[in-house]
């Protein structure tokens, strides 16, 4: 089998039924088999790798982060050092403020530029360039979004703000939006937009009443994958929402959330913190994989 | 200008195209077309794949327009008035002109809102008045005995023969006075071919309706007139029967009796 001459080839087609196939013809169907497992193998293989990491990852997440869990991590604010109590409730107060924030903010305008895009501005100049500027900022690194909104708002207002955090948030969720909706309205074939359009309709229901229902899952997709980026997102809030040890529903001062105060506390000496830290990246990972299997159920079953 | 053309005077024309020239960017699709296409009728273009046919017919609603690389020259008169005019709303005339495409494209939405959603554009229906609408014209389509029961189930998962009856119903729901069919049963089985031919049969009382088909039977089946086509040029345009049985064109003939094309 493992060697190439033909002879041996020959005798193997020999013994397996071969339906009179010349032995030519058969060497090339055994090469070609055995190409085919070769591929088989190294993609599989490629899987389980990802694979193993992604469970790897889980599985820690929940053994140290599940732990965590109680109610007080909802009730009270992060605490001192090495007391025996305390929770996450500021950091995830903040984080659901703010990133709620930023993807009611960001879910618009990415959605009517991707429209732009998709619709509109498919071979303009302005099409091209909102498009590229789009795939720059959306590869951009995310702590130069922070600093970007540091210099705009934070040293301008003099104070690391809740607002601030939320738009550095917003300006990650738009080219995620942007990209994903023009991706998904591109899909859309043609054809239904000229049977739509064959009836009289006029463009803007084409596309609000036709193209965008067609693309519906993947638009929301979309969103959702912007929602998931910026629910961990560190960096540029460490640079417009600052922290705070302390609740905080005032979006004109600093404010926790729930990546910042992972950071924090996870490279800290101290225990508690730690394992708050865990239960943190636990509610995260919980959060973001409940809402996107929400989601799912919730449109599977609409359709 | 208004000058029949191509009719016997005991037809009214209800479509006249008058030199009209149509560029996809620099090809020149249609040369200088002058026709007549009679009310009530069904008028079948045929002719090999690029003859420009399918060009034509998409100059009726102006679908072209879509494409800014593409552009018509002439007259096309509706009722007299023509429609290449610049400045005419496209939306009014496709209110009277409906198409019907090569693959079914029912709309992301149920049965029902696939029929209603055309009505609603130009006119205000009550309820009730909406619920005749559609079964009116999913009867006219020969689909109500089929879809009646889940009339608000999505339309894309019916059958690929029922999509496209949907769509004739979604199609002629507007009531519309000439009904364009772009190889309307190409993607269809023999069975929902046959009863789509029977439709446009049935249809022809109340619709002008230009069919563009490469199936030369169902040419010979289901129309009155034929033109036939040949790179941009309409060779020839007579009654059915005549054109089929006595072409008065040498290329008419070979193209019909299969020696070419």
């Amino acid at each position: 089998m493992s060697t190439s001459q033909p002879g041996v080839a020959a005798a193997a087609a020999t013994e397996r039924p071969s339906l009179g196939l010349s032995a030519d013809k058969m060497a090339k169907h055994l090469a070609r088999k055995r190409q085919n497992r070769i591929a088989l193998t190294l993609a599989v293989a490629a899987m389980a790798f990802g694979v193993f990491w992604l469970l790897w990852i889980l599985f820690e997440t929940v053994r140290q982060g599940a732990g965590g869990l109680s109610l007080q991590l909802f009730t009270q604010s992060t605490p001192p050092a090495n007391a025996t109590d305390g929770g996450l409730a500021n950091a995830i107060f903040g984080s659901l403020v703010m990133v709620a924030m930023a993807t009611l903010v960001g879910t618009p305008i990415g959605l009517f530029a991707g429209i732009y895009l998709a619709e509109y501005g498919r071979k303009t100049v302005l099409g091209s360039v909102t498009r590229f500027i789009n795939d720059i900022l959306l590869s951009a690194p995310s702590i130069l979004i922070g600093l970007f909104v540091y210099a705009l708002l934070v040293a301008r207002m003099k104070t690391f703000s809740g607002w601030a955090g939320s738009v550095a948030l917003s300006l990650i969720v738009i080219p995620v939006v942007i990209r994903t909706t023009e991706n998904m309205l591109n899909l859309v074939p043609n054809a239904l937009r000229e049977a739509a359009y064959a009836l009289g309709t006029p463009k803007w229901k084409v596309i609000s009443a036709i193209t965008l229902k067609a693309a519906r899952s993947g638009v929301i997709t979309g969103v959702l994958l912007a929602l998931a980026r910026v629910s961990g997102e560190t960096a540029p809030l460490l640079f417009t929402a600052l922290s705070n040890q302390f609740m905080s529903t005032d979006m004109g001062k600093p404010m926790a959330s729930l990546p910042v105060t992972i950071a924090s506390f996870a490279m800290s000496p101290y225990q508690n913190w730690q394992q708050l830290a865990w239960a943190g990246v636990f509610l995260i990972t919980l959060g973001v994989l409940s809402l996107n299997i929400a989601a799912r159920v919730f449109f599977r079953n609409k359709q | 200008m208004d000058a029949r053309v191509n009719l016997p005077v005991t037809e009214k024309a209800k479509l006249s195209v008058r030199n009209l020239n149509f560029h996809y960017g620099s090809f020149h699709a249609l040369k200088n077309i002058n026709l007549d296409l009679p009310e009530g009728k069904v008028t079948a273009f045929i002719g090999p794949s690029g003859c420009g046919k399918s060009t034509l017919l998409r100059t009726f609603n102006r679908m072209y327009e879509l494409y800014p690389e593409q552009r018509a020259e002439g007259q096309i008169l509706l009722d007299g008035e023509n429609i290449l005019q610049p400045g005419l709303d496209v939306s009014l005339i496709r209110a009277k002109v409906g198409m019907v495409f090569q693959k079914p494209t029912p709309f992301p939405m149920s049965i029902y809102d696939n029929i209603a959603f055309g009505v609603k554009l130009f006119e205000n229906l009550p309820r009730a008045e909406m619920d005749e609408r559609v079964e009116w014209a999913l009867k006219k389509a020969a689909l109500w005995n089929e879809v009646k029961d889940k009339l608000d189930q999505s339309g894309s998962g019916l059958s690929g023969g029922q999509q496209q009856r949907l769509c004739i119903a979604r199609g002629i729901a507007i009531k519309p006075e000439v009904l364009l069919l772009d190889e309307p049963c190409s993607a269809l089985d023999p069975i929902s071919t046959g009863k789509i031919e029977e439709l446009i049969h049935e249809l022809k009382s109340d619709y002008t309706v230009l069919i563009v088909t490469h199936n030369m039977q169902q040419a010979a089946r289901c129309s009155d007139y034929t033109a036939y086509m040949y790179l941009g040029d309409l060779v020839e345009f007579g009654p059915t029967a005549e054109l089929f049985m006595k072409p008065k064109k040498k290329d008419t003939e070979d193209y019909i009796t299969g020696r070419f094309g």
